[in-house]
Parts: C-alpha cells; sequence; structure tokens
C-alpha cells in the first residue's frame, strides 16, 4: 500500500454503493421485525446484520481498511475485550433471574 | 561552492507490511501510528474509550432485561406508529435508522471532496450532514416526548411492564441523541472553517495555534460514523430485541 500523502483518497463511487448496500441491510433488519420472525432464526439474522453494517461502517467510511495493521489492531482488539463482560454480564443475569424466580416462588407458597 | 547541496535525496524505506509491519511499528521506539495525523490517531482513541462506555450501557441493559421477572415492554409496538389509519410497527425508528445512515453517507464524501480541496462541495456536503443530524435528534424528542407524556413511561417504572425498561432505554438514547447534538455543533463550526477557506490558508483554529488542514474533516468524520455505528448496535439489540 502506498503511502497516503494527502489523506485517504478514494473514488466517489465506493461511498455510494456501500451507503446503498447500509440501506439493504437496514431494510433487511426492519424487515426482520416487520415480518415477526422468532426464536433463534431473529437472533441469527438481527446479528448478522447487525455486524455486517457495523464492519461496512468501520472498514469503508471510517478508511480502517486502508490503515496500516498497527492501528488497525490497537483499535479492534481491546473491543474483544468487552466479550468477556458480555459473558459476565450473560452469567450474573441468568443466575439473578434464578434467585428472583426462587424468591417470588417462595412469597407465593 | 553556490552549488546547493541537496539533502535528504535517499527516499526513507518502504514500511513493512503485516505481523512484521506492526511489530516494526511499535518497537520503531518513534510514533507507533505511521501516515495518520496524530490528531486522526487521538480521535480513534477517544473512540475506543467511547466503545467501551456504550457497551458497558448496552451490556448492563442486556444484563437487566434477561434477569427481570415482569415482562419486557414490546418495543415493536411501544414504538410503533400510526401512519394513514394503519398502525405500522417500530417505523419512527426505522426511519431514523435511514436518516443517521444517509447522513453517514454525505459525511464521506464531504471528507472525500475536502481531500480534493472542493471548497463549496464539502460545505454543502457537511451542512447536509449536520441537517440529518438536527432531524434525527428532532425525531428523537418526538418520540421521548410520546413516551413520557402519552405512553407515561419513567425512568424508574412504566404501565407497560418492567420498570427497568424506561431506565435502559433512557439512559441509552439519551447518551446517544448527546453524542448526535454535539457531532452537530462541530459539523457545523467545521463547514464554517470550510467555507472561509481556512483550511486552505492553514489558519489556526480558535483554541489552538495548529494550522488547519483537510484532515479535520476526515477527523470530525470518523466521529459522525461512530455515532451512526453505535446506532447499529442501539437499533438491534435495543429495539429489534
Amino acid at each position: 500500500m502506498v503511502a497516503h500523502v494527502e489523506g485517504q483518497q478514494h473514488p466517489i463511487g465506493i461511498y455510494l454503493k456501500i451507503w446503498a448496500l447500509l440501506f439493504v441491510l437496514s431494510t433487511a433488519s426492519y424487515l426482520v421485525d416487520y415480518f415477526h420472525f422468532q426464536g433463534y432464526l431473529r437472533w441469527f439474522l438481527i446479528i448478522t446484520f447487525m455486524l455486517m453494517k457495523a464492519g461496512l461502517i468501520v472498514a469503508v467510511f471510517m478508511h480502517m481498511l486502508w490503515e496500516r495493521l498497527a492501528m488497525m489492531y490497537a483499535i479492534l482488539v481491546p473491543t474483544l475485550l468487552l466479550m468477556v463482560l458480555l459473558g459476565i454480564g450473560a452469567l450474573e443475569a441468568d443466575y439473578t433471574f434464578f434467585t428472583r424466580g426462587v424468591f417470588f416462588l417462595k412469597g407465593l407458597l | 561552492m553556490t552549488q546547493a547541496i541537496p539533502t535528504n535525496t535517499v527516499e526513507p524505506p518502504a514500511l513493512p507490511e503485516g505481523l512484521q509491519g506492526i511489530v516494526a511499528d511499535w518497537s520503531s521506539d518513534q510514533r507507533a501510528f505511521k501516515n495518520v495525523p496524530w490528531g486522526k490517531a487521538m480521535m480513534w482513541i477517544f473512540l475506543l474509550s467511547d466503545t467501551f462506555i456504550f457497551s458497558s450501557f448496552l451490556i448492563s441493559y442486556m444484563t437487566v432485561r434477561m434477569s427481570t421477572t415482569d415482562p419486557w415492554p414490546n418495543p415493536s409496538e411501544v414504538f410503533a406508529l400510526t401512519l394513514w389509519g394503519k398502525k405500522i410497527p417500530l417505523i419512527l425508528i426505522a426511519i431514523m435508522t435511514f436518516i443517521l445512515i444517509s447522513s453517514s453517507g454525505t459525511m464521506a464524501m464531504a471528507v472525500n471532496f475536502g481531500y480534493r480541496k472542493d471548497r463549496v462541495k464539502t460545505f454543502v456536503l457537511l451542512l447536509i450532514t449536520a441537517a440529518l443530524g438536527a432531524t434525527f435528534v428532532g425525531m428523537q424528542a418526538f418520540e421521548w416526548t410520546k413516551l413520557i407524556v402519552d405512553e407515561g413511561i419513567r425512568p424508574w417504572g412504566n404501565p407497560l411492564g418492567a420498570a427497568q425498561f424506561g431506565a435502559a432505554f433512557f439512559m441509552i438514547t439519551g447518551f446517544h441523541g448527546t453524542h448526535v447534538s454535539i457531532g452537530v455543533i462541530f459539523l457545523i463550526i467545521v463547514a464554517i472553517k470550510v467555507i472561509r477557506g481556512d483550511l486552505d490558508h492553514e489558519r489556526p483554529g480558535f483554541l489552538t495555534g495548529r494550522k488547519g488542514k483537510y484532515e479535520i474533516v476526515e477527523i470530525m468524520g470518523l466521529y459522525w460514523h461512530f455515532v451512526d455505528l453505535v446506532w447499529v448496535f442501539i437499533f438491534a439489540v435495543f429495539y429489534l430485541w
């Protein structure tokens, strides 16, 4: 990759294409709700569309695709740590839900 | 002896790519982020910290939603609008999503025309971006009014179900809306700098002695795209869950 002397220079067309693609993906995720998809299919579609949109915005609009790897990794790798927080949150929520269930059930007896 | 002696006739060696490039960039005992202005690197690092803030909100929201024993209000119905006598689910949020994505598109084009030194086009595109952002905030104000006044939703409770709904909703969308509002203000400031020619003539900014350059349009763009990026996640996990 050649060093960008004048910053990021790309043809306008690529932005218009990504823009159109983001519209399509947004419509698709709206339709997931409109047609009342439920269960794992709903989750799979929502998460897929979400990650695709996020990827396109970061890669093209924010020009991450053309940055050096040192920059890419410095920004993207730390966000992976959030998966740990997500896991802890889910475990904690399950446990709280369980204890609440036990507590409220006892109240009923 | 009057002949000028050219200095630095040797081109700097090309930067290595791949994993070797990462090691070389970080271990060179120089700036780690080559080829990017420091302002851009700092904006990225700020956005990384902002990512952690929004993620904390969204993960806390997930935790309270999963742990509540009360039924969660159905966002599809709460955010439905009656248009032309027909109730359309989630339509307001869908329109807001399209507006924000469009503003991201115009922002990306503004950055591009900025680097081409096309002052007028950059200015117009920045203003369109700001207008779309302001529209988004306006629609959010409408949404909040509807929820607070008509539906009686409060941060501490609501008539539809789980009390945590209001707290999570106002916290997350409020913080995001604040980001959009701040973005609109800065977009207008950058647009004025562009049309006045501050960046062409490298005039220093209001609070800095550094020369004005078109890279500030790109840095502004990074912030704006990030706001759009956060909305992608809010849209998916808050409104579509």
